[in-house]
């Protein structure tokens, strides 16, 4: 039913349905001058259903003691190589859930490597949702983890508008990007708990300005953390790991 | 364009409270869009008119308001409203404020045919 970007996915091959409440109640009020016609104020989130579901992935984290944490940025930024290169510095045994419109390539990546990863393929939808995460966490045992990455799709804008259960949202951007993705893509950065500059070890040869990306999300979220990182400088490496396990749910 | 995506939970609401209310179909539906929801409103207008056709909005109009900023300066103490997305107090420029509104995309309102 995907008409056109196919980001309208039928959640019918979820394994189960939960029935929640449902939260619908409006208030009727007639119209005196029409009598046919009646007026329902609603003010309910369009997305509604998804934040129920995304709030059904989160205690299913808590259930289990593990910490979701949702990665976003364009495609090609370094998710997957950061993802690649966190065992070393992290202490926490880790799963990752990977979207990508097509091929299991992260995935792959990632289990050679040995870490436990599954794939989503979105077919040509932007972005994950809540119900895709958790269809994906029926293929993921959280017993034996402690964090949970979810690896969105590559796309600095459809993912922001969507919970899909996590604790906190991680927003890489590269150093070849650009420092003025911040103010384009200004409702990603918003929704940041912490943005990681990723490839700084290409700075000296792009006009990458470190103090603009700052100026930038001190207008937007001023209350975001901010880590320079690449995975070829280890102390880079170890400060971004210890934002993740200071930030572990308890 | 996860624009599709978005109207295709807002039709299901649409289509829930039109049964819960015994309505024959909807005559309008207004939303709100926050400046900071992530939604593009010329998008989302597109794909409603292109969604709408096979459910019970399928004579529905859309009306849109656009919701700026709402800025509680926890430093001045003052609300103000900002077309801009920035969360800089306008007032006194300080960047330590609450957004009270603008980051929501919300229905608001039906109009039914009962």
């Amino acid at each position: 039913m995907c008409k056109d970007c196919g980001c309208s996915i039928t959640h019918d091959d979820v394994g189960h349905q939960h029935t929640h409440g449902d939260h619908h109640h409006g208030q009727l009020h007639s119209n005196p001058q029409l009598n046919d016609k009646k007026t329902l104020a609603v003010i309910h989130k369009i997305l509604d259903k998804n934040d129920i579901e995304a709030q059904h992935n989160r205690d299913h984290f808590a259930a289990q003691h593990v910490t979701a944490y949702n990665l976003m940025s364009s495609p090609g930024s370094g998710k997957t190589t950061l993802l690649e290169c966190l065992p070393e510095y992290l202490n926490h045994k880790f799963a990752v859930i990977e979207g990508d419109l097509e091929t299991s390539r992260d995935a792959d990546r990632l289990i050679a490597k040995g870490i436990n990863a599954y794939q989503i393929q979105t077919g040509s939808a932007c972005h994950l949702d809540a119900f895709m995460v958790h269809g994906a966490l029926h293929h993921i045992d959280l017993n034996p983890i402690d964090i949970c990455f979810v690896e969105n799709v590559g796309n600095l804008v459809c993912p922001a508008s969507y919970d899909v259960g996590t604790h906190k949202n991680i927003v890489l951007l590269s150093v070849p990007e650009g420092d003025d993705k911040i103010e384009k893509y200004p409702v990603m950065f918003r929704r940041a708990d912490v943005v990681v500059i990723t490839k700084s070890d290409l700075l000296p040869y792009f006009d990458f300005s470190i103090e603009e990306a700052k100026a930038q999300l001190q207008k937007l979220n001023p209350n975001v953390e901010l880590f320079v990182v690449s995975v070829k400088n280890s102390d880079s490496m170890n400060a971004f790991a210890h934002w993740i396990t200071k930030n572990l749910e308890r | 364009m996860h624009e599709y995506s978005i109207v295709m939970s807002l039709m299901e609401q649409c289509e829930s409270l039109a049964q819960q209310h015994q309505a024959q179909g909807i005559e309008q539906v207004e939303l709100k869009i926050g400046i900071l929801s992530g939604v593009e409103p010329a998008l989302l207008a597109q794909a409603f008119e292109t969604f709408k056709l096979e459910t019970i909005c399928h004579n529905a109009k859309l009306v849109m308001n656009i919701q700026p900023l709402v800025l509680q300066c926890r430093d001045c103490d003052q609300q103000s409203q900002v077309d801009e997305r920035t969360i800089i107090c306008p007032i006194c420029t300080s960047n330590n404020t609450l957004v009270i509104d603008g980051e929501d995309m919300m229905l608001m309102q039906l109009v039914l045919d009962t």
